[in-house]
């Protein structure tokens, strides 16, 4: 293991997320707090009490998947984008270091970062709606593995990219209509049974119902359902990173 | 004479092939041998696969067949190993540009497995006279400096061999001469240099031994001095009193040729025979009753024979 590798990638990460800090952080609060206006206060008003929990609070584990799910592709995939972009990948590609190493330097400076946007826009939430969280270690467990689970889908997007639209083709494409459809803002137990079982394929159902799981006990999915998802999310998203290693895939044409 | 037993290359390249995924084939076959503490300059025209080898070696592209050996390690089954000896400095000058100077040092000794170092850091940024820009962001350097940054970048986890791409492009005179001396200093202190310039008097003043790549195929590997006195033809230029409509009939066979409208007589010889012929040219000359003003002669450059060695391939 190349320790001295780790930590300077990793603190490189951190510090060129340090310079950006101010709009990486305050973007998604600003939405977050916009959301909270429209949906909570104008909206969730009119809204019956969803399982028990007020319509605010109900949202606020989706509102916090939301930006984690964003922010964490967003991070992860220009991390590695850049040094492709400005050719310094150089410098990455000619070190005794490991794919592993790299992924783990990368990934987990992302997979940090993401978690400390979760918290704070959490913290955001909580001045706008009162609520209480019943199992905070699973919370964070399950703020940890999404944000490791979609920084590695961010990273094998970044990999693969070779130009700035092809990094917001997936993300808006895919993960942005999967996660409105992921039962952030309603229970999938509202929408009409055909749909309900079209929502079991989107993984983004697992990751937001284990999270809310965490929040007030209750979900639309089993959480050993969840958690499995997670797992296969992760599994699925190494084994294509570590594809694109083995082969030089777009890094060593 | 028996010659000295040769140490066992610090790296040896075997049949190195590389086909891009484009279907191009940058490399075809390339065998070389490079010795321990030696400059070696590979010479060759645009696109002749210079950076791609340097790149197989190091580990950026992976090479399409052949093997690659770093102080008798495999470069792909040990490359934890022969990277960690291997400094790269690239042809592009890319950088980040908003990091400081100082710290994207220190990243690459970290990178490359080394502890932290504060005093070798200093040293490389004072050799390469960084230390006081040590803080500003790379942004704010010339191309120059830049160039000088990536230099340090590669220097600064202490490698056993150096590759140099093209380390002079687009760099003012002194600075070239200061990064010789630099280059020279280095290989004082054990370090192997491998430099890859379009210069070809860069490679005459600097290096031990030159190779000439073009088309994917290493077409020479020579001692610098060898090749120059093989390959290096003198002239004896005579300029003429009174210029000569063709050769006299009385020196035809003789390696003679006229140039400047006939105003120069030109003499071809080689350098090392032991019979120049020059007295006997002269004396015919003399006998002819044709007359000079001046003479000069001159040895045809490294530049001279890599023309000779690339223009028949082309
Ligand atoms: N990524 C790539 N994909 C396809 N072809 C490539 C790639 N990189 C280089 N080539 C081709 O391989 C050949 C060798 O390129 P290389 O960069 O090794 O040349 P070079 O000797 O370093 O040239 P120069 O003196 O211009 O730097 C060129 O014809 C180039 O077009
Ligand atoms: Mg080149």
């Amino acid at each position: 293991m190349n320790v001295y590798a780790l930590r300077a990638i990793y603190r490189f990460e951190m510090d060129r997320m340090r310079r950006t800090l101010l709009q990486s952080l305050v973007t998604p609060v600003i939405t977050t707090s916009l959301y909270f206006v429209v949906f909570g206060s104008a909206i969730g008003g009119r809204m019956a009490e969803i399982d028990g929990v007020p319509y605010a609070a109900y949202i606020v584990p989706g509102l916090v998947m939301l930006s984690l799910l964003t922010e964490s592709i967003f991070n992860a995939s220009f991390g590695i984008y850049m040094p492709k972009f400005t050719g310094t990948v150089y410098e990455i590609l000619s070190a005794p270091i490991s794919p592993f190493e790299i992924i783990l330097g990368y990934v987990g400076a992302a997979a940090t970062k993401s978690l400390i946007l979760g918290l704070v826009i959490l913290a955001t939430a909580r001045l706008f709606v009162p609520f209480e969280i019943l199992h905070p270690l699973a919370m964070i467990g399950f703020l940890v593995l999404t944000a490791v689970a979609f920084c590695l889908l961010g990273f094998a997007i970044g990999v693969w990219a070779d130009g700035f639209e092809k990094m917001q083709i997936i993300p808006m494409m895919i993960v942005m209509p999967l996660t409105f459809l992921g039962g952030s803002f309603y229970s999938i137990k509202m929408l009409p049974a055909f749909w309900q079982q079209v929502s079991l394929f989107n993984p983004v159902v697992y990751l937001v119902n284990g999270f809310r799981w965490s929040f007030y006990g209750q979900a639309d999915v089993g959480i050993g359902a969840s958690l499995g998802m997670i797992a296969a999310f992760i599994a699925i998203c190494i084994a294509i990173i570590w594809w694109m290693f083995r082969t030089g895939y777009k890094l060593k044409n | 004479m028996l010659a000295p037993p040769q140490p066992a290359p610090i790296l040896s390249i075997r049949g190195l092939t590389k086909t891009y995924a484009s279907g191009f084939q940058a490399l075809k076959g390339v065998d070389l041998d490079i010795r321990k503490g030696e400059i070696f300059a590979l010479l060759g025209p645009n696109g002749a696969g210079k950076t791609t080898l340097i790149s197989a070696v190091c580990g950026i592209v992976t090479a399409t067949s052949g093997t690659v050996t770093v102080a008798g390690y495999d470069n792909v089954a040990d490359y934890r190993r022969t990277r960690a000896m291997i400094g790269l400095v690239p042809q592009e000058l890319s950088t980040n540009a908003f990091e400081p100077v100082i710290s994207t040092i220190r990243f690459s000794r970290g990178l490359f497995g080394k502890p932290p170092n504060p005093a070798h850091v200093e040293k490389v940024l004072r050799t390469l006279s960084l230390w006081d820009k040590r803080n500003s962001r790379i942004m704010e350097l010339s191309g120059g400096m830049k160039r000088r940054v990536l230099i340090a970048k590669a220097l600064s986890h202490e490698p056993d061999i150096l590759f140099l791409d093209e380390p002079t492009a687009g760099v003012d005179v002194e600075l070239r001469r200061d990064m010789w001396e630099m280059v020279r200093a280095l290989r004082e202190t054990g370090v192997t240099i491998i430099l890859t310039t379009h210069y070809i008097e860069e490679a005459e003043e600097m290096a031990d031994r030159i190779g000439v790549i073009d088309k994917g195929e290493l077409i020479l590997v020579e001692e610098k001095k060898t090749l120059m006195a093989k390959l290096g033809r003198k002239q004896l230029v005579l300029h003429l009193r009174e210029p000569l409509a063709a050769v006299p009939d009385a020196l035809a066979g003789q390696p003679l040729e006229l140039a400047q409208d006939g105003h120069d007589l030109i003499y071809t010889f080689d350098a090392q025979a032991e019979e120049t012929g020059i007295p006997a040219l002269l004396k015919r000359l003399a006998d002819l009753g044709i007359d000079f003003k001046d003479l000069q002669t001159r040895q045809s450059s490294l530049e001279d024979i890599f023309v000779s060695l690339v223009r028949p391939r082309s």
